[in-house]
């Protein structure tokens, strides 16, 4: 193999490139570094960086721990409000969160680190399997909780917290969701997300069911039957379509399923890829499918939006990190017809689009762009099924701030409900949330009737 | 092009910097160095009686405190005065000050307190024909426990006795360095100007612990697990080195005496300060042994620019200009009213200012208002204490702004007055003097 073959093609790359490209993308700050780094906090007051933060983790709090010398104190801070706060110090668009909020930003255009902080001190106590917390006395309480990504592991574990047993139902092969199948290689190296399950799952009263998808192998009615409570931690299942000729060629694939199968394979080299290729969208999975073709040694990526670059849902730190690894990002160009020669792509051919009277139009003007391979990141849909009655809401489950649905003793949170944005931490939150939630219910439950005289 | 020439009780040097008498003055090696940089002149590190030399520890004899990025605040030694041979330190000095002619160089000693051994040492330094004398009556550490050092320095009669000496056995120019560790730095200074002294230099190091050990309970520098108190110095005593040559300026006993100022000087302000206080001159030990010697380079720049931009001539036109303008705190001017004003241009809001007052003092400035994040002194709360203005972290962004008089203070439902009033004339004062009827 070599790198410019035409077609999809694994091993366009020698072993070294292949290691280096796949490295963490921001390897730990070392103490010194943290030091430095902790040293320009301001500890300000109400700090806006803890109010943009969606687990309000207290930021000032934990990087004065840090800069005192106590990591271990510095990582309960932030996992006291988010059990999932190492793998939130990798993936969290910061630049559009808490260093988006930073003071600092104000006077010098330069935030604290924040989620360089928060990983340093993360890391410490987890590869020190620093246990914080302790289940309570059981209560005798079973819960379900479908799914094992971030929603679900932080209600598991603050369910556990309280003494609760929880039973998690995950319809893959490993826990995680998305932190195992969604999140691009070099921002979770070295098996971070089934490391994390497993710190998360070791105060204990967790049980985890892999393989076991609702709607396939159980309903939620079986599970309300069976359990005291449950909670709906589902991602969101469902590709959008394009509905364009062509879709159906060998070279198409959808975004979401590359980035899974590129961060299961354990020998990047193995993972085959076009010479040029076309990515669809103007997400975050766009940017991590199109960097990461681009690390297996595609030649030419482009990345296709059919609006600006001012509309595009992956941060302008993203944008850049894309186009510094070699990607093109293209704006105002429309899928139109993916070009097929002998059953695989060949190009795609996209026209150009403007905004018309406040709509988003096609322009007639088309263009080709040559490819052999095309991914589609035009977004997800909840596409769930075994809910029985459980009121939906623009296509996703409907609940309220707490997460509770419209069935009594059904909680949800994550990507498959409607509020928050689709973020791990945003999962997280609502996950912790719900497990207060639930537990309130039980407590109110369980409070005897007040006698009147 | 202002002219920092010095003459300090008639020694000569291009510029008003000098290294303090210190490890950095140790050997004709590290003063050439600092000559080569720059520095106008050297005490050198301080002799000790013929004989065998003393002996430092082996371990550890500094210990440190830091502010942000790890910046040395405070530095704190335990090292003792030259354990060379007096022999090799005279003829150095005389080597080096024959090379440097235009440079000043001091010796500094310390004896046993007997006339005998001051009888003895002066000439054999007055032969190396350096510029003149400091009498080390400051260091708190291992000299003071064999009754040399701040042990002289804390008896002012001590002083008076040895300064006498001094004046009777040389013709050299006797500078007297005074140790800090004493309630009331004028009793030192007045006896050393008994004695006859041409000056005093001040503040030698104060005792100190900088730190202790928490994983075996020993205080900072540990030697074999034990430490002991050493000297303090370095920018963070700086005020009270400030405060204590601002005493003896303005003590009319000692007023005119030349001061040489020592302790905490960094940078050219710290320098030009102390000028302002009354200081002669100016010696530098510890942002020396942090940086190098260049700084002298940024300093001498910094005095001489900012001596022309506000029009100075030579170091006359400064030395003393402060002097005046300390007073004591009953003679402080009850009628002058400032308000806190915050620039919202430069607030980053980061609330530091509010929780300080908040928290700590007189709940006088906003943290929302109308539902935004918005820092705000209200000035029906403010007494205008700077407390938010030294913990902003962005410089000029908060300011203290006098009301003029006439003005309204909302805080107290009175008008500001024209005319000066101090506590000596305030009812509040059981001791306050009767005004006059007019």
């Amino acid at each position: 193999m070599e790198r410019l073959g035409s077609g999809i093609q694994a091993g366009r790359l020698s072993p070294d490139e292949y290691a280096s490209n796949f490295s963490d993308l921001h390897p730990r700050l070392d103490k010194h570094e943290a030091l430095v780094a902790a040293d320009r906090c301001y500890f300000c007051y109400d700090a806006p960086c803890m109010t943009a933060c969606p687990t309000a983790i207290d930021i000032p709090l934990f990087i004065r721990q840090i800069s005192t010398g106590n990591p271990l104190g510095s990582a309960k801070t932030i996992f006291d409000q988010n059990i999932l706060g190492g793998m939130c110090a990798r993936v969290c668009p910061t630049e559009t969160l808490c260093e988006q909020a930073c003071v600092r930003n104000t006077a010098e255009d330069r935030p604290v680190e924040i989620g360089k902080l928060q990983r340093y001190a993360t890391d410490i106590a987890m590869e020190m399997n620093r246990q914080f917390y302790h289940r309570a006395a059981s209560t005798g309480r079973r819960v379900a909780v479908v799914g094992a990504g971030p929603a679900g592991l932080a209600c598991a574990h603050r369910l556990s917290m309280h003494g609760h047993d929880v039973v998690i139902f995950d319809a893959h092969e490993k826990a995680g969701g998305l932190n195992e199948y969604g999140i691009a290689t070099y921002k979770a190296t070295e098996n971070f997300a089934q490391r994390e399950v497993e710190y998360i799952t070791a105060i204990g009263g967790i049980e985890i069911r892999t393989r076991q998808m609702l709607g396939r192998d159980f309903t939620l009615t079986e599970l309300t039957c069976n359990f005291d409570a449950v909670f709906l931690g589902m991602g969101l299942a469902g590709v959008n379509a394009l509905g364009i000729e062509g879709e159906d060629l060998a070279g198409v694939e959808d975004a979401v399923d590359f980035i899974a199968a590129l961060r299961q394979a354990t020998y990047k080299a193995q993972v085959p890829i076009g010479r040029r290729v076309v990515v669809l969208g103007g997400g975050m999975t766009a940017i991590d499918a199109a960097i990461q073709a681009k690390l297996l040694g595609a030649e030419e990526v482009t990345i296709c939006y059919r609006r600006g670059k001012e509309n595009m849902n992956a941060s302008g730190y993203e944008q850049d990190l894309a186009t510094a690894n070699g990607v093109i990002i293209r704006h105002w160009l429309a899928p139109k017809r993916i070009i097929g020669k002998d059953g695989h792509v060949a190009g795609m051919e996209v026209e150009y689009t403007a905004i018309r009277d406040g709509k988003l139009v096609g322009t007639g003007e088309t263009g080709i762009i040559a490819a052999d391979q095309v991914m589609k990141a035009i977004g997800q849909s909840f596409g769930g099924s075994g809910l029985g009655s459980l009121r939906m809401e623009s296509g996703k489950i409907a609940a309220d701030l707490e997460g509770r649905t419209s069935i009594d003793g059904v909680w949800a949170g994550g990507d498959c409900v409607g509020h928050g944005e689709d973020l791990t931490v945003s999962a997280t939150a609502q996950g912790r949330d719900a497990a207060e939630s639930i537990n309130r219910a039980f407590a109110a439950a369980a409070r005897p009737a007040v006698a009147v005289a | 092009m202002a002219d920092i020439r010095n003459n300090f009780v008639g020694i000569k040097s291009p510029n008003p910097f000098w290294l303090a008498s210190a490890p950095p003055t140790d050997k004709a090696y590290n003063v050439e160095r600092a000559f080569k940089a720059g520095w106008g002149g050297v005490v050198w590190k301080t002799l000790g009686a013929e004989g065998p030399p003393v002996v430092n520890v082996n371990g550890p004899r500094y210990g440190a405190i830091w502010g942000a990025d790890r910046r040395l605040l405070g530095l704190n030694n335990i090292e003792l005065i030259t354990d060379r041979d007096l022999y090799v330190n005279l003829r150095e000095m005389k080597e080096v000050k024959k090379k440097w002619p235009d440079r000043a160089i001091v010796a500094s000693i310390m004896v046993p307190c007997e006339e005998e051994a001051w009888k003895a040492i002066l000439p054999l330094v007055e032969e190396t024909e350096v510029d003149g004398i400091e009498l080390n009556f400051g260091c708190p550490h291992g000299m003071s426990e064999r009754g040399m050092g701040s042990a002289v320095g804390q008896v002012p009669e001590y002083i008076e006795m040895v300064v006498r000496w001094c004046k009777q056995y040389t013709r050299m120019p006797v500078i007297t360095k005074l140790t800090p560790n004493i309630t009331d730095i004028r009793f030192p200074a007045r006896a050393a100007k008994r004695g006859g002294t041409d000056a005093v230099s001040l503040i030698n190091t104060i005792s100190s612990i900088v730190s202790v050990d928490l994983d075996n309970f020993s205080p900072v520098p540990s030697i074999d697990g034990r430490g002991s108190h050493g000297g303090y110095c370095g920018p963070a005593v700086k005020p009270i080195a400030l405060n204590m040559v601002a005493e003896i300026a303005r003590d009319p006993e000692t007023y005119g005496l030349p001061i040489s100022g020592i302790g905490g000087v960094t940078t050219w302000r710290d320098a030009a300060e102390f000028l302002a206080l009354g200081a002669g001159n100016v010696q530098v030990c510890t942002a020396a042994m942090t940086y190098g010697f260049k700084i002298v380079q940024e300093m001498i720049s910094g005095l001489s620019d900012w001596m022309d931009a506000k029009g100075h001539r030579t170091l006359d036109d400064i030395c003393g200009r402060a002097v005046g303008n300390v007073t004591d705190w009953q003679y402080l001017n009850l009628n002058y009213v400032a308000k806190a004003r915050i620039d919202q241009d430069l607030c980053i809001k980061c609330g530091r200012c509010h929780i300080a007052c908040e928290d700590t003092s007189h709940q006088a400035i906003t943290n929302v208002v109308d539902g935004v994040r918005h820092f705000e002194v209200m000035d029906d709360e403010c007494v205008g204490c700077n407390l938010c203005v030294n913990v902003c972290p962005v410089e000029n962004c908060i300011t203290m702004e006098p009301l003029a008089a006439g003005e309204l203070d909302q805080r107290t439902g009175k008008v500001v007055e024209t005319t000066y009033a101090n506590w000596t004339m305030h009812p509040n004062n059981p001791a306050a003097a009767p005004v006059a009827a007019e």
